[in-house]
C-alpha cells in the first residue's frame, strides 16, 4: 500500500471510528446510570437521519441539523420517561426487553410514516467535493467528521466534569442513593443522559447519511449494534472508554480491509472478533472498572 | 424542630420500628441509642425519605419560623432542600468523587452559588485536613478522614437540622473525641439542631440535650441526657455497669 493509500486509510478510520464513537457514548452513559442496555438507542440515530432528511426542505442545513439534534434528543427523553421511567423498580430484564420493544416499535413506526423505501440523504456539496492535500484527494467531510466529533466530545466532558448536572451524573452512577440524599432530583438527571446520548446519536446520523448517502428506517441497526459492541470494548460505563472502543472498531474494519481487500465481505464481522479477542484478555474492556456487575 | 408520632417502620414480615414517639426541639442535640438492629437507622433513614413501603404514623417537620409539614412520601431530594440533612450509616463517601467534588455534591439543593463557596471554606476551617486533601479522590481517604468528609458533605446543605448516624462508628479513640467535639460546635456555634444515633452512648449521653433510649423498635426510656448517664438501668445496659 502506497503512503498517501495509508493516510487516506487513517482519515477514514477516524471517521468511520468517530461515527461508532458518537453512537456509543449513548449506550455507555445510560448503562453508568441504569446499568441497562438501551437497545432503541440506534433507532435514535436512524430517526436524527430522518429528521434532517425533512427539515432541510425547509429549512437552510445548519438550521435543519439542529432541528434533527433537539428532536432526536426529545425522542430519547420521551422513550425513557414513557417506556423506562415506569420500569426503574422493576428487575433490569424487563427494562432490557421494554427498550428491544421500543426498538422495534421506532423502526416499525419509520416504516409506516417514512416508508420502507431507501432515500437520497442530504449531502452540502462542498463537503463532498474533493481537494487536494498534498498528494491525497480527500473529501471535506474525512476531515470534518472526526473534527465536529472531537469538538462534541470535548463539549460532553465539560458538561460531566465541569458542571453540577455533570457532577450528579457521575455520582448516581455510582450511588444513587446517596445522590438523591444530597438533594440531586434523579429524573432530572436521567433525562439529561437521554438527552445527551441521544443528540450525539443524531449528530452521528447526519454525518452517516453524508458518507453513507441512503437513509432507510433499519438503518440504525447494524451502527448502533457495532457501538454498542464499541461502547464494550471500551469499557460500558466509561465515556473515554466509548470513543477509544468506537476509535479503535473504526481502525480495525477500515485497515483490515485496506490490507486485504478479500476480506471486505466480512466487514460486519470484525466488530465481534474484535470484542471476543478485547474480552479475553480485559474482560471489563479498555477503560471499564474492574468489580462491577454487568448485565 | 422534628416531631415523630407513632413512627412505624416495616419490612417485609420484619417490624423493625414500631410506633415511637419523639421530639426535638430547635437548637437541641437529641440522641437515640440502642444496640444493633433497634431501628435507630431505620429511624432517621424514614425521616429522610430513604424508607418507601411500610412506614407509618406521622413525621412532622416545623422548619424555623416556618409551618409545620408532614415529610411522609417526600422524596429525599425534597426532604434535604426543607432544611434536614442526613449523615448516613457508612459514610457513603462516593469514591472517584474527589473530597472537594463530594462537598460540592452536599451543597445540590442550594442555589446560592456564592455562598456554597464561602460554606466549603467554613467546612474546611473544621476539618482542616480535609482542604489539604481537596483534590483527593474521596475513596482514597482514611476511613477517619471519611467520616469527616461525611459529616461536611452533610453540613453543606446548611441544614437545619444535621441528622447523624453513628458518626464515632470505627474511630480511634482519639478521633471519636474530635468528632464530639466537632458535633458539640456544630451545635453552639453555628446554631445546627442535631440528632445524634450513637453506639457510644457515654460520649453522646453526655453532650445531649435529650435522649431516647430504643429497645427492638420501642422506646423505654428518655430524658436528659445527663440524667440517663446515672440512670443506674442505662449504666448496666450501655455503660458497661
Ligand atoms: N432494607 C432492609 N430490609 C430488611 N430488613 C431491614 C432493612 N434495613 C433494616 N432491616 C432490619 O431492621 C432492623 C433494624 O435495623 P436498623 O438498621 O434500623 O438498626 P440499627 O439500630 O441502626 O442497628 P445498628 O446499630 O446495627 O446500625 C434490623 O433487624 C434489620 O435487620
Ligand atoms: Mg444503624
Amino acid at each position: 500500500m502506497s503512503f498517501e493509500l495509508f493516510v487516506q486509510n487513517v482519515f477514514n478510520s477516524m471517521t468511520v471510528g468517530s461515527l461508532y464513537a458518537l453512537i456509543a457514548i449513548g449506550y455507555t452513559m445510560v448503562y453508568g446510570i441504569l446499568r441497562f442496555i438501551n437497545f432503541a438507542h440506534g433507532d435514535v440515530f436512524m430517526v436524527g437521519a430522518y429528521l434532517i432528511f425533512f427539515a432541510e426542505m425547509l429549512v437552510p442545513w445548519p438550521v435543519a441539523a439542529l432541528i434533527a439534534i433537539a428532536g432526536a434528543s426529545l425522542l430519547g427523553i420521551l422513550v425513557d420517561q414513557t417506556a423506562y421511567r415506569p420500569l426503574r423498580e422493576a428487575p433490569r430484564i424487563s427494562a432490557l426487553i421494554s427498550a428491544i420493544g421500543v426498538s422495534f416499535l421506532l423502526e416499525n413506526l419509520a416504516v409506516v410514516v417514512f416508508t420502507g423505501l431507501p432515500r437520497p440523504a442530504v449531502q452540502p456539496a462542498w463537503m463532498v467535493r474533493p481537494i487536494a492535500v498534498g498528494g491525497l484527494r480527500v473529501l471535506p467531510l474525512t476531515f470534518l467528521v472526526p473534527l465536529v466529533t472531537a469538538a462534541l466530545v470535548m463539549g460532553l466532558l465539560y458538561v460531566v466534569y465541569r458542571t453540577r448536572p455533570g457532577l450528579a451524573m457521575r455520582a448516581i452512577s455510582r450511588d444513587i442513593e446517596t445522590t438523591r440524599m444530597m438533594g440531586v432530583s434523579i429524573n432530572r438527571i436521567i433525562a439529561l443522559t437521554f438527552g445527551l446520548g441521544s443528540a450525539l446519536a443524531a449528530a452521528a446520523g447526519i454525518m452517516w447519511a453524508m458518507r453513507y448517502p441512503q437513509i432507510h428506517p433499519y438503518m440504525g441497526v447494524f451502527p448502533g449494534f457495532k457501538a454498542f459492541i464499541a461502547a464494550v470494548v471500551g469499557g460500558i460505563g466509561s465515556i473515554r472508554g466509548a470513543v477509544l472502543g468506537g476509535l479503535l472498531l473504526g481502525t480495525v474494519e477500515v485497515m483490515a480491509i485496506a490490507f486485504n481487500p478479500t476480506l471486505s465481505g466480512y466487514r460486519d464481522a470484525f466488530a465481534f472478533v474484535l470484542l471476543i479477542v478485547i474480552l479475553i484478555f480485559m474482560p471489563t474492556g479498555l477503560l471499564g472498572e474492574k468489580n462491577k456487575d454487568k448485565i | 424542630m422534628l416531631e415523630l408520632i407513632d413512627l412505624h417502620v416495616r419490612y417485609g414480615g420484619i417490624h423493625a420500628v414500631q410506633g415511637i414517639s419523639l421530639r426535638v426541639r430547635p437548637g437541641e442535640i437529641v440522641t437515640l441509642i440502642g444496640a444493633n438492629g433497634a431501628g435507630k437507622s431505620s429511624t432517621v433513614r424514614a425521616v429522610a425519605g430513604l424508607v418507601r413501603g411500610g412506614l407509618g404514623g406521622r413525621i412532622l417537620h416545623t422548619p424555623p419560623g416556618g409551618e409545620t409539614v408532614s415529610l411522609a412520601g417526600l422524596p429525599p431530594e425534597k426532604i434535604v432542600a426543607r432544611g434536614l440533612a442526613l449523615c448516613p450509616e457508612g459514610r457513603r463517601i462516593l469514591p472517584h468523587l474527589t473530597v472537594a467534588e463530594n462537598l460540592e455534591l452536599g451543597a445540590y439543593s442550594r442555589s446560592d452559588r456564592k455562598a456554597v463557596a464561602g460554606d466549603k471554606e467554613l467546612v474546611y476551617a473544621l476539618f482542616p485536613l480535609l482542604k489539604e486533601r481537596h483534590w483527593q479522590p474521596g475513596g482514597t481517604l482514611s476511613g477517619g478522614e471519611q467520616q469527616m468528609l461525611a459529616v461536611g458533605r452533610a453540613l453543606m446543605s446548611r441544614p437545619d437540622l444535621l441528622m447523624l448516624d453513628e458518626p464515632s462508628l470505627g474511630l480511634a479513640p482519639i478521633l471519636v473525641r474530635e468528632i464530639f467535639q466537632i458535633i458539640r460546635r456544630i451545635n453552639q456555634e453555628e446554631g445546627r439542631t442535631i440528632l445524634l444515633i450513637e453506639q457510644n452512648a457515654h460520649a453522646a449521653l453526655s453532650i445531649a440535650h435529650q435522649a431516647y433510649i430504643l429497645e427492638v423498635g420501642n422506646i423505654v426510656l428518655s430524658g436528659p441526657g445527663r440524667e440517663l448517664l446515672h440512670d443506674p438501668k442505662v449504666k448496666e445496659a450501655y455503660l458497661g455497669g
